[in-house]
């Protein structure tokens, strides 16, 4: 239950070592910037909002420039990718890469205006295509295009948007111009939009002809060309080819550049760095020779950050407790096993200002129950081989995966032990493969019961962790209480509220309902009946004269506290809901069975048992995902609902220190703070 | 004797056959309509693909709980086992009552939970990071059709055969 004690650290350093002394502080990472109440005459902010801009966009180049690598030089990645985390490079590496920043921002210019060049090329390729297309009609004309005629007779090169025989060609001429001396029509080609036409007639006549012509739809090609179609069809091909070996080349240029790109990687990482940079500058004050840096730092940090920059730098520190009124932001520190449920605690809400971190009580509930809710050893041990394997074979993935992947790594082993107690592996395989492969049913038995002969008994059970987790939420209430010395609230809220549920659940215990539900009759001595009574009408009554202690009016008073009293709905609502541990490990048992079941029809020969592996893996598979989901899903519920219900409120403010927030590499840090 | 009184089986039957089929058409509805919102998002970011099918498969849990049912009922009328019980009629209405919370609550709230999954989405798209919140609050739906379940459940191996 941990979250760390923050304090305020102030620096005032001297203007010359600025760059050195956020440098380091960026490597750190243990400083959050905080300096919106630092203000005084003759103290100003920088604006450093060109340069951090011009840093971003060297940034972006770079990656666009690695984006251009990766499409003509792909980088070969593994479908684990995602989980093999940043690279870790030496900072040797890093200064040399940003040593030739100017070399290296030149290349990826290069690379990016090849890019260019090669989509103007590309361009080129598609109006020479079209040019191609417009061509073919004419390809069996064998004059040039712009062909007049000859010094006695005209030509007319075009075409008829429709199909037309010569005939009808001709005999549409005769029809508009019947006083043509002489026409000669010839067709080049047709398809069925157009029929591509030459038609000659003498010099004197053309007017006439064209008149003609134009009534039957004729129009001449949009585009012309000067030389014969064949000719000029075989240049647009050379020039096809040549663009084409242009593109080829520049793609060979962009590939050949391939190895920039570690340098490539660094340099983006280390433009976006001095972005964050620029940023954290705009927010400190600084006079002409000094600037103050001022922030949150971890208490058990700060003595330890102030050595370090007084040792290398002349600066003044101070460190103080921060005032009442702050709202420090949230770091917490729990052990390597409870920390993997902190992902969990971070969906809901961090710890508010007072409260305390629930994540180590909350990880021994959240892996018990998730543990129920899945309750088979198999899938349990498949679960937490799969991830236990990830964890050790990608150990630089990213914090909060390693953190989920360790959560189900623990839940894991809590569905073997449960699935162990309720005899489940693989739902019933055991049964159906002896009683399908050798003839006698073998069935494991269970440590404990097993839930579907038995569903009432786990029933209660469910429910009595349920009211142990409930219990324990009002427990961490009742210890918030205490610390803060509000014993008001403390008996109130809390020990009352303990009194009639012990009260009540005492009485129901001897009860016929219970006795039904339990299908055992419990007999308490008579004190203990007694002192049930004595505690649950103490409570009730406590509950509605207390509940409305802020109020004066005492109606108002009395009927908040009858509102207040009516929460035990609430509680009663709340432990039905862990009936859902019955549920939920009951689908993952019946599902099973059903699977095995299905995969046991199939007969015993060779078909039968690749069929009975394939229906087993699928079905198995199937079963599994469907309900981890559900487990995790509904065992988030519990916590966030029923148990933060009763005492947490979630709101706190993540820890964000000023730290390098790279995108490609990690950067190795030659010390930890 | 009349027809009527050897209808026993058929009762049963027909209440197995509800849990799925209701059940079932819920959870596609339901799964459905939350799938398109989700194929929305994923056009615009792919990179959010896995946390919008986790809170697309939420309302696909009913139709499970329909199956779940339904064999627990094939398996105790004998019908997988290929020598089915001889039910009377009570024995058969009774079952068929037994299979109705988990076919009708399965339907209603899986509907339900489906528009619910889709207003998470909606968050997911917006605000990636309240992952956590947007998935409870379809989840809080399923809790009915988990009630029912268990109804179920209990009243089915309740029954004497």
């Amino acid at each position: 239950m941990s979250v760390l004690q923050m304090q305020r650290i102030s620096i005032c350093a001297l203007k010359k070592d600025r760059k050195a002394i956020l440098e380091e502080l960026q490597e750190l990472g243990v400083l959050e910037i905080e300096t919106s109440k630092v203000t005084a005459d003759g103290l100003d902010r920088p604006d450093t909002a060109e340069e951090k801009q011009r840093s971003e966009k060297q940034a972006l180049m770079l990656d666009q420039a690695l984006d251009v690598l990766q499409e003509y030089a792909p980088e070969k990645t593994s479908i684990f990718a995602s989980l093999e985390g940043k690279k870790l490079v030496a900072r040797g590496s890093f200064l040399a890469a940003v040593k030739e920043r100017e070399a290296i921002l030149e290349s990826a210019g290069k690379i990016l205006s090849l890019k260019k060049k090669e989509a103007e090329n590309k361009a080129e390729i598609v109006k020479l295509q079209t040019q191609k297309e417009a061509l073919t009609p004419w390809l069996a004309l064998d004059i040039p295009m712009n062909c007049e005629g000859t010094k006695k007779t005209k030509i007319f090169i075009g075409s008829i948007g429709s199909v037309m025989t010569q005939e009808e060609i001709l005999t549409r001429i005769a029809q508009t111009a019947p006083d043509l001396s002489a026409v000669d029509v010839e067709i080049i080609s047709a398809d069925k939009d157009q029929t591509c036409l030459t038609a000659v007639c003498l010099r004197t006549e053309a007017d006439r002809l064209e008149e003609a012509l134009r009534a039957s739809g004729f129009s001449r090609p949009a585009q012309s060309w000067e030389k014969i179609p064949a000719q000029e069809l075989e240049e647009i091909e050379k020039k096809m080819e040549k663009v084409r070996s242009n593109i080829a080349g520049i793609q060979e240029e962009i590939r050949s550049m391939a190895d920039l790109r570690e340098n490539l990687k660094m340099l983006s990482d280390y433009c976006r760095t001095r972005a964050q940079r620029y940023e954290a500058l705009a927010k400190i004050p600084q006079t002409q020779k000094t600037f103050l840096v001022s922030g949150y730092v971890a208490a058990k940090n700060a003595k330890k950050l102030a050595q370090r920059l007084e040792r290398q730098f002349t600066l003044s520190v101070e460190i103080e407790e921060l005032a009442e009124d702050e709202e420090a932001p949230v770091q917490l520190e729990n052990g390597k096993a409870a920390a993997s449920v902190e992902g969990v605690l971070e969906a809901f809400g961090l710890p508010g200002k007072g409260e305390v971190d629930p994540t180590r009580i909350m990880f021994v509930f959240y892996v018990f129950l998730f543990g129920m809710m899945l309750s088979d050893a198999a899938y349990g041990l498949i679960v937490f081989v799969a991830c236990a394997v990830l964890l050790k074979k990608f150990p630089r993935m990213s914090e909060s995966m390693a953190k989920s992947l360790r959560m189900f790594m623990y839940c894991g082993i809590s569905t073997i032990v449960w699935g162990v107690l309720f005899g489940g592996y693989f739902g019933n395989i055991v049964d159906i493969i002896s009683e399908k492969f050798f003839g006698v049913t073998v069935t494991v038995p269970a440590v404990w019961f097993m839930p579907l002969n038995d569903p009432m008994k786990l029933l209660v059970f469910s429910m009595l962790f349920g009211l142990i987790h409930l219990f324990t939420g009002l427990g961490i209430k009742g210890y918030m209480c205490l610390r803060d010395k509000r014993y008001m609230d403390f008996f109130c809220d809390v020990v009352l509220w303990y009194c009639l549920l012990v009260g009540l659940i005492l009485m129901l215990l001897p009860s016929s309902i219970f006795a039904s539900i339990a299908q055992a009759h419990i007999v308490l001595p008579e004190p203990v009946n007694l002192l049930a009574k004595v505690l649950a009408i103490a409570g009730a009554a406590g509950i509605v004269l207390m509940s409305g202690r802020g109020r004066k009016n005492p109606a108002l008073r009395l009927a908040l506290g009858a509102y207040d009293l009516y929460n035990i709905t609430g509680w009663l609502s709340d432990v039905l809901s862990y009936s859902r541990l019955l549920a939920l490990g009951l689908a993952t048992g019946v599902i099973a069975s059903v699977v095995n079941q299905m995969a046991g029809m199939l007969g015993n020969g060779i078909i039968g048992i690749i069929g009975f592996i394939l229906i087993f893996i699928v079905g198995h598979t199937l079963n599994l995902g469907i309900n981890l989901l559900g487990a995790y899903v509904h065992t988030n519920r519990l916590q966030f609902v029923e148990f933060f219900g009763k005492f947490y409120d979630g709101g706190g403010r993540a820890f964000a220190p000023f730290h390098s927030d790279t995108k490609y590499m990690d950067i190795m840090k030659e010390e930890e703070l | 004797m009349s027809i009527f009184e050897n209808l026993g089986l058929v009762y049963a039957l027909l209440g197995a056959a509800l849990a799925v089929i209701l059940a079932g058409m819920g959870s596609a509805y339901g799964v459905g309509i939350a799938g398109q919102a989700a194929s929305g998002v994923v056009t615009e970011d792919p990179s959010k693909f896995a946390k919008v099918l986790i809170i697309q498969l939420l309302p696909g849990t009913q139709g499970i709980y329909g199956l779940l049912v339904a064999f627990i009922t094939l398996s105790k009328i004998g019908l997988l086992g290929g020598s089915p019980a001889d039910l009377d009629v009570r024995t058969g209405l009774l079952i068929l009552i037994a299979c109705l919370p988990v076919a009708l609550v399965g339907l209603v709230s899986a509907k339900h939970q489906g528009r619910t999954a889709v207003a998470a989405i909606g968050i997911v798209a917006k605000k990636p990071e309240q992952f956590g919140k947007a998935m409870l609050f379809p989840a809080m739906v399923e809790t009915y059709a988990i009630l029912s379940l268990l109804i179920s459940i209990l009243a089915v191996t309740a029954i004497q055969v």
